[in-house]
């Protein structure tokens, strides 16, 4: 039989703010176990939880870059579940009244047909302790116990693994655009949980869902969904029922586990969280914050092709990350031509980058050549105060210590020989020099320009204006006398 | 000088008074109490435990704060601490064997804004487990008995606190109010026993019953000295969220001429019901009909939801309450005790199990029933929806009264051993304090007098709106002084 698959994901993004969701503790990580706790992540007697601003603040961005509608209040509830890693044996999330609802992300745009992925809601919540076994005993660290997570709730949208990873990846893309979250996955930055189901082609009624928990990477949940579609469409075809359970993913062996199923479901026994006010966002608000959003990829690509007279292509790899993005226009806000900026930075920056080991996004992080050096090197070249070749090594050299390219030119005299009698009286001599290659460029040999071009450049120690000495020795070779 | 005969009468005021005229020294003021407690805690067993070089080392800095200037009204008072705030260094059991042991690792707001005042957090005062009842017979320790009539109960949660006041073994004392805890306590033992609003005072470090009801206040002798303490505890804390940011009026002054005269009391009628001692309803009445003889003008009023209030109460404080009590486990701290097979489960269950007495485990089933799935709607759910009506009940009374003036609980204090083994009936006798949490209004328990047969203490309960502390007070020391 041919079946139709439906992939749901609830994706838990760790928010990327300084401290913790309920407490000041501080979310460095790296520190020894149980060093970044208090009272209140320890869950000890009389503490009481307040609620981060900035992880709901990041929350409500995220649902307005995910076009979600914001809600008016929100509330915490509990959620009771005993375990160690949950210091007070109850999670303080969102059930019934989560900050975002609805929203969506597109997916399939290159090639297929674009659609958009349906989210139910994102909710905020803390994440739990992490717990180490060890031969005899487990040990708990509390340091990330009450790490802020939002929580996003995909619609069973998806038809394939190969789907849930694209949604994933846009989502990635877009959180990371936002400045939302790290989404590092081999931090732990972005986890998800996953249902999938199977139906006959054609069936309109979702098949029974079983959940898929513990991959922690993109790769484990392509293979943990792999493996479980195979699993209901096998257990179908045999005559069997898929029963709705939470199964653990064993990325060792490649294969999931059944853990509970829908009898043994835990009852969380869900309520408000009395300790906390419900977080009451004023319109006002909420529109201050959406005009603040970032630009998503897609649309800043577009306005750098009509603002900037970019081709597609400059424009979207200046597009794709948001610092190099953000580089690109602080050097053209700081002066540089358009598209001068776009090639060299497209080019020489990003091949610089390269072999210093860095990536596009450490553009940010260039001392050496914030864009307002950039840009006064990319003036002086556009103004022709110095060629192509004395504008590259130059540009190394303020990679590699920094500087202000205008001093460094007027210092050393490195401003391009552009006096028209000067090039001309190096032309002379150049031609003076090498008779062969004007004799071959009198013959029609046009390389032998470019030879004679050298010549000047050389005598010039590198200084002569390309361009003028190769129409000086152009013009003194055609009213040379036959 | 002071000795340990003169605490049963001496209040925060005179005290305050005494050490600023150079009387006596909060040393020797705090080696009277002391001295008091060794005296007479033998047959009262109000402290648990009591902090004697650190109360007298606090002392000692009291008197220095003095000599370097300082007068503040708490300046070297001692207070007694019901065993439910933290104060750092110092047991913490909520009179509970699963936190035997423990020893609080912070401050709680109202610790710290005490000892910022220079007050001495001296002992720790014992207490019904975890603020469940109202006897104090269920601390996992020992019972308290009641000074007046040793015979009966101090009434409870804050039994300790009542008992450690009315038996002149403490100036004052700070306990918490759940359902009635400060003002029935209070009512038993003749104290004055204040439950501000809910959101007034910081519930940070009070180790949580039920978070949307429970509110700190004090138990002391006298109305003027309740609200020397309201001033030093009331007000905003970045620590609690729902402890909300309104200024703090200045209380004592509230208190100045204070008279009954145009004073609008309102007189609920479903509190005067049949079914409550007959004695206390004479009291309560008679202590009225003093208020208008003296120019208030009395009207009697309705509540229609009252009955509904005890169920309400029992669904949304224990539903709380198996949420707050979950992290006692044996994992972090307290009691902890594996099963043979040392599982995680086992650890859980026989923590748990050895660790919570028999009310306490009566609650947290309860709540955890009126939240399991299936029961959510018909239980809690609507339980919410009521809560709303007995609050619009008091927002309709207010309208049209300053304050009201009730019984705080059908009998005097009853015999040890009466209401243990008959929960329900032990619930019931909440009728009449729990109302005022459920709306989160403030109340007070002023004494009106002694029944004749055995004499024992009467409480008049006074309520006002949410943060109307103010004129609470002042019809609270008004009345005590018509009733004196």
């Amino acid at each position: 039989m041919k079946y139709t698959i439906d992939i749901g994901l609830e994706t838990h993004v760790q928010l990327k703010t300084r401290t913790k969701m309920f407490c000041g503790c501080s979310l460095a990580s790296g520190a020894e176990p149980n060093v970044n706790v208090c009272p209140v992540c320890l869950g000890l007697p009389g503490a009481l939880p307040r609620a981060n601003r900035e992880a709901v603040r990041l929350t409500v961005i995220s649902g307005l870059m995910l076009g979600s509608r914001i809600a008016k209040r929100a509330e915490f509830d509990r959620k009771n579940y005993f375990y160690p890693d949950m210091s007070k044996n109850y999670q303080i999330s969102e059930d019934a009244h989560p900050l975002c609802i609805g929203g969506g992300v597109e997916i399939g745009g290159a090639g297929g047909a674009a659609r958009t992925v349906r989210l139910n809601h994102i909710h905020l919540e803390e994440d739990a302790a992490k717990i180490n076994h060890y031969a005899r005993h487990s040990g708990v660290d509390y340091n990330r116990c009450g790490t802020p997570l939002m929580e996003i709730v995909s619609e069973p949208d998806l038809h394939s693994p190969d789907e849930a990873m694209e949604y994933l990846q846009t989502l990635r893309r877009i959180l990371v655009y936002a400045g939302v979250s790290d989404c590092n996955l081999e931090d732990g930055n972005m986890r998800s949980d996953v249902n999938v189901s199977v139906r006959p082609e054609g069936s309109d009624r979702l098949g029974t869902k079983v959940e898929i928990k513990n991959m922690n990477t993109f790769k484990g949940i392509h293979a943990a969904l792999e493996f479980e579609i195979a699993r209901q469409t096998a257990l179908i075809d045999a005559g069997g029922a898929v029963i709705q359970e939470t199964r653990r993913w064993d990325g060792d062996l490649g294969e999931t586990f059944s853990m509970r199923t829908k009898e043994n479901a835990h009852d969380y026994r869900y309520f408000p969280e009395p300790d906390l006010l419900p977080i009451e966002l004023p319109p006002e608000l909420v529109e201050q914050w959406r005009a603040e959003l970032p630009e998503l990829p897609e649309r800043k690509k577009e306005r750098f092709a009509s603002q900037f007279g970019l081709p597609a292509y400059d424009a979207g790899v200046l597009a794709a990350e948001r610092p190099l993005a953000e580089y690109f226009e602080s050097t053209v806000s700081a002066g540089a031509p358009a598209k001068l900026a776009a090639n060299w930075i497209m080019g020489d920056v990003l091949r610089l980058l390269g072999a210093a080991g860095k990536e596009a996004a450490d553009v940010a992080s260039l001392s050496t050549l914030p864009p307002a050096s950039l840009a006064s090197l990319l003036r002086l070249v556009e103004g022709r105060t110095i060629n192509g070749p004395t504008a590259k090594a130059l540009l190394e050299e303020l990679f590699e210590k920094g500087g202000d390219p205008a001093a460094i030119v007027k210092e050393r005299g490195l401003a391009q020989v552009s006096d028209a009698g000067a090039v001309e009286e190096l032309a002379r001599r150049a031609i003076e020099a090498n008779p062969k290659p004007v004799a071959e460029f009198k013959a029609g040999k046009k390389a032998s320009l470019q030879f004679l071009v050298g010549q000047v450049m050389k005598l010039s120690r590198g200084k002569a204006d390309p361009k003028l000495a190769a129409q000086a020795l152009a013009k003194i070779i055609e009213d040379m006398p036959q | 000088m002071i000795t340990p005969k003169d605490i049963s009468a001496t209040t925060v005021a005179s005290a305050r008074d005494a050490m600023r005229a150079g009387l006596y020294t909060s040393e020797e003021l705090v080696r009277a109490v002391l001295a008091a407690i060794d005296e007479k805690d033998g047959g009262i067993g109000a402290y648990l435990t009591v902090d004697r070089e650190g109360a007298i080392a606090a002392a000692a800095e009291a008197d220095a704060r003095r000599r370097a200037g300082e007068s503040g009204d708490l300046l070297g008072i001692p207070v007694a601490m019901k065993d439910i705030f933290n104060v750092k260094g110092q047991p913490c059991t909520c009179a509970s064997r699963i936190l035997e042991g423990y020893v609080a690792p912070y401050d709680a707001t109202v610790t710290a804004r005490l000892r910022a005042a220079g007050a001495i957090p001296c002992g720790r005062v014992n207490m019904d487990e975890f603020a469940m009842g109202a006897s104090t017979e269920h601390s996992a320790f020992h019972p308290t008995r009641n000074p007046v009539a040793p015979d009966r109960v101090p009434g409870g949660s804050s039994g300790g606190s009542a008992a450690a006041v009315s038996g002149g073994m403490a100036l004052c004392s700070l306990g918490t109010d759940t359902g009635g805890s400060i003002r029935q306590p209070a009512s038993f033992c003749g104290c004055v026993g204040l439950k501000p609003s809910y959101g007034r005072v910081s519930r940070y470090g009070v180790t949580a019953f039920a978070s949307s009801l429970d509110q700190v206040g004090p138990i002391t002798r006298t109305v003027e000295d309740a609200a020397l303490l309201l001033q030093c505890i009331a007000g905003a804390d970045p620590h609690d969220q729902t402890c909300l940011d309104r200024p703090v009026p200045d209380y004592a002054a509230a208190l100045r001429g204070a008279s009954t005269e145009g004073l609008r009391i309102g007189v609920p009628r479903e509190y005067f019901a049949e079914g409550s001692d007959p004695e206390v309803l004479s009291l309560v009445r008679a202590a009225i009909d003093k208020a208008a003889a003296a120019g208030a003008r009395v009207e009697e009023v309705s509540l229609p939801h009252t009955e509904y209030a005890i169920a309400v109460y029992y669904i949304c404080a224990t539903a709380e309450a198996s949420a707050n009590l979950a992290r006692f486990d044996g994992v972090r701290y307290g009691a902890r005790r594996v099963g043979p097979d040392g599982s995680l489960a086992s650890l859980y269950d026989r923590s748990r199990t050895d660790g919570f007495g028999p009310e306490v485990k009566r609650r947290i089933l309860l709540g955890t029933w009126v939240l399991s799935s299936g029961y959510r709607d018909a239980y809690y759910r609507r339980a919410l929806k009521v809560r709303t009506l007995v609050r619009r009940d008091f927002d309709a009374a207010f309208a049209k009264c300053d304050v009201l003036m009730c019984p705080v609980a059908p009998t005097p204090a009853f015999k040890l051993d009466s209401t243990v083994n008959d929960p329900l009936k032990a619930y019931l006798c909440d009728a009449f304090t729990v109302p005022a949490n459920l709306a989160g209004l403030c109340g007070v328990s002023v004494p009106c007098g002694r029944t004749a047969a055995d004499g024992l203490p009467v409480g008049l309960q006074i309520l006002g709106p949410a943060f109307g502390e103010p004129a609470l007070l002042r019809a609270a020391a008004a009345m005590e002084a018509l009733l004196r």
